[in-house]
């Protein structure tokens, strides 16, 4: 498979992760940011291929993990809703809420249905007119454009029926907010590769600039993450601190132009909350006033109950590197897929999910 | 995508009836019930068997074991890339037959009827039906057909049990297995379930791919006529996919299980588009491999055996049993990385079978 294959090649792994073992002298913290890069990790067993001197945190790329409860709850009740059909990418289905999940809500009886794409709402909506469709936003920058298109497409179309709940954040601020943290001693990052083919790879250098950590835009498969992570340390090593880009086969610097433009043509920025982490200020996309009609937050004005998390799930630090997924007491005890406390044990890019389903061999975990 | 090319211009003359639908009247046991049955169902499936139209079916049966399944059929669409609901119904129920070591003789068929199924439709079911019981080797040998409201069922949902003589020297018991065993996967992987995720509403993409469906009851009892008690256990990888066999047997023997990514088959066409749906294919159903369990001396001879018969082309030793990792199962990955290959939690998509 084109540019699958040869990213999984293995002896391009070994080639890379020799010049990393002979490359790396000192300890080094990188994270990378996003749950894709996270799961491709665990998934091909990268973590036992590389120096013990380096460990790698998880950073909170997982959109699914850092969608808020209240926001669940919100998709939650509307499911429920007599004529209402709530379309939603398959992960989110499990996220627990305060009290249900999308998926309990369907075995309810709601009408929730698994699309791959936006435009399938749009496309239900037109067939269903005496139904309420509501789309599920879920994403980082990656998802916006098509998000954004389903509203332009139904507002072109006239379409009274469609809307969606906005659950989008951004990467750059929340780089920002781990780095804030004075827990955090993250001193590189691979940034996440189809985020920037959207968004280009320019706002990230104030961040290598106000924090001296060298930064490089990364892909997900094998090579591509071994790749970046010699890229951060040879910066690392030489004390340098650059912005970088491995993903060059398909981010260009300046990302995509239409995209961004789609993007804000629907969204405008604003502070969001981050399940676990908490409010970050101008870290996500609210749908901008002209299409308020397709605003399913405020076309439905439901307001739900605060709920407070878990007290015993620890995914705020999790996601912000301080802890690992098994540093955390309930981890594969209390909390499981099965019965999660905290969304990062449900998304496949979750990090708690990725370790509990790859790494535990012989109840070890496969980490240098 | 449209409805695979129908066989009904190809095939047996098919009964003209005066209705184009069902409706709740063809399950009353009245006159429409008659027609459908007598016009249709028996027409098309007849045999010596199911000729007497009685309330079940009598055979003759030899000294030995019998073995006996059921199962029901849901699949969602009932049409769908390489295969069909009825088509699915007996080669499902022959193939868990097979897989208890027995060659599959006598089925019995159920269908539960949404009133609204298009006449068509159903004749259609029931000539793939005819037609892979006939490929099979087994006679469909009693039956019964109800019809419930509309909205109460999804078209058509069918149920197959089936019985089968248990082959002279098949031994085949989960407890058979011991460490060292071989692990053959009889062909590559995740066909159906891409197939039918391709078809599926919302989800629709382009793909040539095809459900793998296809019945054992040949090559099974020629492999145990030929290796006998060397093959120890024997499970069809359907839903859940290769992953769930491989964790159930380590889980019910407390063993450890090693596979190799590299020996995995995958078509080209499913990998990509397991890719792009974020599915990993060892989880995705198949419904025309299964998977064995043999004694390490025979496993390449068992493997190219399979290899020869036509839905074992990319038959493979992938693996082997071992006491370490007790209760795992563990793959290399391709590029030299380990990770535990855990159980399906939940569905990867509902109703492909």
């Amino acid at each position: 498979m084109k540019y699958l294959s040869e990213y999984r090649n293995p002896e391009l792994v070994k080639k890379y992760t020799d010049e990393i073992h002979r490359e790396c002298r000192q300890p080094w913290m990188i994270m990378e940011v996003c749950g894709g890069q996270t799961h491709s990790i665990v998934k091909n067993g990268l973590l036992q291929l590389l120096p013990k001197e380096i460990t790698m945190v998880h950073g909170p790329g997982c959109p699914v993990c850092v969608t808020p409860m209240n926001l669940i709850d919100k998709a939650v009740y509307l499911a429920m809703e007599e004529g209402v059909i709530l379309c939603s990418f398959g992960d989110m289905l499990r996220v627990p809420g305060s009290k249900y999940s999308l998926l309990e809500a369907k075995s309810k009886g709601a009408d929730v249905r698994i699309l791959y794409s936006p435009l399938e709402a749009v496309k239900l909506a037109k067939e269903n007119p005496s139904r309420q469709v509501v789309f599920f936003a879920v994403g980082f920058e990656t998802t916006a454009p098509a998000n954004a298109l389903s509203v332009i497409h139904a507002y072109r179309e006239g379409l009274k029926n469609y809307s969606i709940l906005a659950s989008h954040v951004l990467v750059p601020p929340a780089i920002d907010a781990v780095m804030n943290d004075e827990l955090v001693k993250i001193q590189g990052f691979l940034a996440a590769g189809h985020v920037c083919t959207i968004m280009g790879i320019e706002e990230y250098r104030p961040l290598v600039e106000k924090y001296q950590v060298p930064i490089v835009v990364t892909g997900f498969e094998p090579v591509d993450i071994l790749h970046g992570i010699l890229m951060v340390v040879r910066q690392l090593e030489k004390g340098e601190h650059k912005l970088e880009n491995q993903y060059g086969r398909v981010v260009r610097p300046e990302g995509n132009p239409e995209a961004i433009k789609v993007i804000h043509e629907v969204f405008g920025v604003s502070d969001r909350e981050w399940r676990g982490v908490g409010t970050i200020p101008m870290s996500g996309y609210h749908v901008n006033p002209k299409y308020t009609d397709y605003d399913a937050d405020r076309k439905f004005s439901i307001s739900m109950p605060k709920v407070l998390e878990n007290p015993e799930c620890i995914a705020g630090q999790v996601l912000k590197g301080i802890k690992k997924p098994h540093d955390c007491p309930q981890f594969g005890k209390g909390c499981t897929p099965e019965r999660p406390l905290g969304a990062p044990m449900v998304s496949s890019e979750g990090a708690c999910a990725a370790y509990y389903h790859f790494s535990k061999i012989n109840g070890q975990l496969t980490e240098a | 995508m449209s409805k695979p090319k129908s066989i009904l211009s190809a095939s047996c003359p098919v009964p003209k009836l005066d209705f184009e639908i069902i409706t709740m009247g063809h399950g009353s046991g009245g006159l429409l019930t008659h027609k459908l049955l007598d016009g249709g169902v028996f027409n098309i499936l007849s045999n010596e068997y199911l000729d007497k139209q009685h309330d079940g079916a009598v055979f003759e049966v030899y000294s030995g074991k019998m073995a006996f399944t059921t199962d029901s059929y849901v699949v969602s669409p009932i049409f769908f890339p390489g295969g069909n609901i009825g088509e699915l119904a007996i080669n499902g129920t022959v193939n868990d037959l097979n897989m208890c070591g027995a060659k599959a003789q006598f089925i019995s068929l159920s269908f539960i009827i949404e009133e609204g199924l298009a006449v068509t439709d159903f004749w259609e079911i029931l000539l793939h039906i005819r037609d892979a019981a006939d490929r099979a080797n087994v006679k469909v040998v009693t039956g019964d057909t109800k019809v419930v409201e509309r909205g109460k069922g999804d078209k058509i949902f069918i149920n197959t049990s089936g019985v089968g003589q248990i082959l002279p020297k098949a031994a085949i018991d989960i407890n058979q297995i011991k460490s060292g065993d071989q692990i053959i996967v009889s062909n590559d992987i995740a066909k159906h379930g891409i197939a039918i995720m391709s078809v599926r509403e919302g989800l629709e993409f382009e793909s040539d791919i095809e459900s793998d469906t296809c019945h054992f009851n040949e090559i099974v009892p020629e492999l145990l006529a030929e290796f006998g008690n060397g093959i120890h256990f024997l499970r069809d990888a359907t839903r859940g996919g290769l992953s769930t066999i491989l964790n159930e047997v380590a889980q019910s023997l407390s063993k450890g299980i090693e596979i190799h990514q590299k020996s995995i088959a995958v078509d080209e066409a499913v990998s990509s588009a397991c890719e792009l749906l974020g599915l990993d294919p060892l989880y995705v159903a198949n419904e025309g491999v299964f998977v064995a369990f043999v004694e390490k001396e025979i496993a390449s001879a068992v493997a190219n055996k399979i290899r020869s018969w036509q839905h074992g082309t990319n038959a493979a030793i992938i693996g082997e049993v071992t006491e370490n990792h007790p209760r795992q199962v563990v793959l290399h990955s391709a590029i030299g990385g380990r990770r535990v290959v855990n159980m399906l939690l939940g569905e990867q998509l509902p109703r492909i079978c």
